[in-house]
């Protein structure tokens, strides 16, 4: 099975990772990442902009390539959009496989994909004032893992 | 009706708001035309990406939008 959402509010990984887990019985494993907003200094918060039409489609297209890919029962993909607080869940994705190698590289995979090629812009208040967040180039290693 | 313009990003900052309306057809060209001029010149930035209805340009040049049409300025995405 499959579940691929965008939240606009905050979430809970708990609530979402066991009913997934219930869904798909004669798992052999289950992977799970959850990110946060990290507590960096003087980050007050962090926004999460999206665009609608490329968005989901985009997650939608990222789990079809992990399905391909790995040897995989169910793909839980969360990804929040809008104000975020450090400390907030961001990002959850939780892989369901026969076995342990393949739910984890799911992770992985889809992962380094969202944070390096996924539709969001973010961007950070600091001490007021906004501040948009560029790309990195340890996300184009990342990419290039795969 | 128009051709609705959607700033994402860093974009919207230049632009002083998420969604601009121009009068359409619109060709890219056309479109560039119709920017703010620091968002014209952003636009033509390679880095940025353009989609219409949903659907990304290769090639930014080959743009044509319609009455209806929804435009999208998508700047690089935000790394990790």
């Amino acid at each position: 099975m499959r579940d691929i959402r965008l939240l606009t509010e905050m979430f809970i990984p708990g609530a979402l990772v066991g009913p997934f887990t219930a869904a798909n019985p004669g798992l052999g494993g289950v992977c799970t990442f959850v990110g946060e907003v990290r507590s960096d200094g003087d980050v007050e918060a962090l926004e999460l902009t999206h665009y609608e039409p490329l968005t989901l489609p985009g997650m939608h297209g990222l789990a079809t390539q992990a399905f391909a890919r790995f040897d995989l029962m169910g793909l839980l993909m969360v990804h929040r959009v809008g104000l975020m607080r450090p400390g907030e869940p961001i990002v959850c994705v939780s892989a369901a496989a026969r076995h342990r190698r393949d739910c984890i590289d799911a992770v992985d995979f889809c992962m380094d994909h969202l944070k390096s090629a996924a539709w969001f812009w973010k961007r950070e208040r600091r001490a007021g004032a906004w501040h948009w967040i560029e790309p990195r180039k340890d996300d184009h290693r990342d990419l290039a893992r795969w | 009706m128009g051709v609705r313009v959607v700033l994402l990003g860093k974009l919207a900052d230049l632009a002083g708001g998420g969604e601009l309306q121009l009068t359409g057809p619109l060709d890219w060209a056309g479109l560039v035309a119709g920017l703010p001029e620091a968002l014209a010149q952003a636009a033509d930035d390679p880095r940025n990406k353009v989609a219409v209805n949903g659907a990304l340009l290769a090639d930014k040049a080959s743009l044509q939008a319609s009455e209806g049409d929804e435009i999208a300025l998508l700047p690089p995405v935000s790394g990790g």
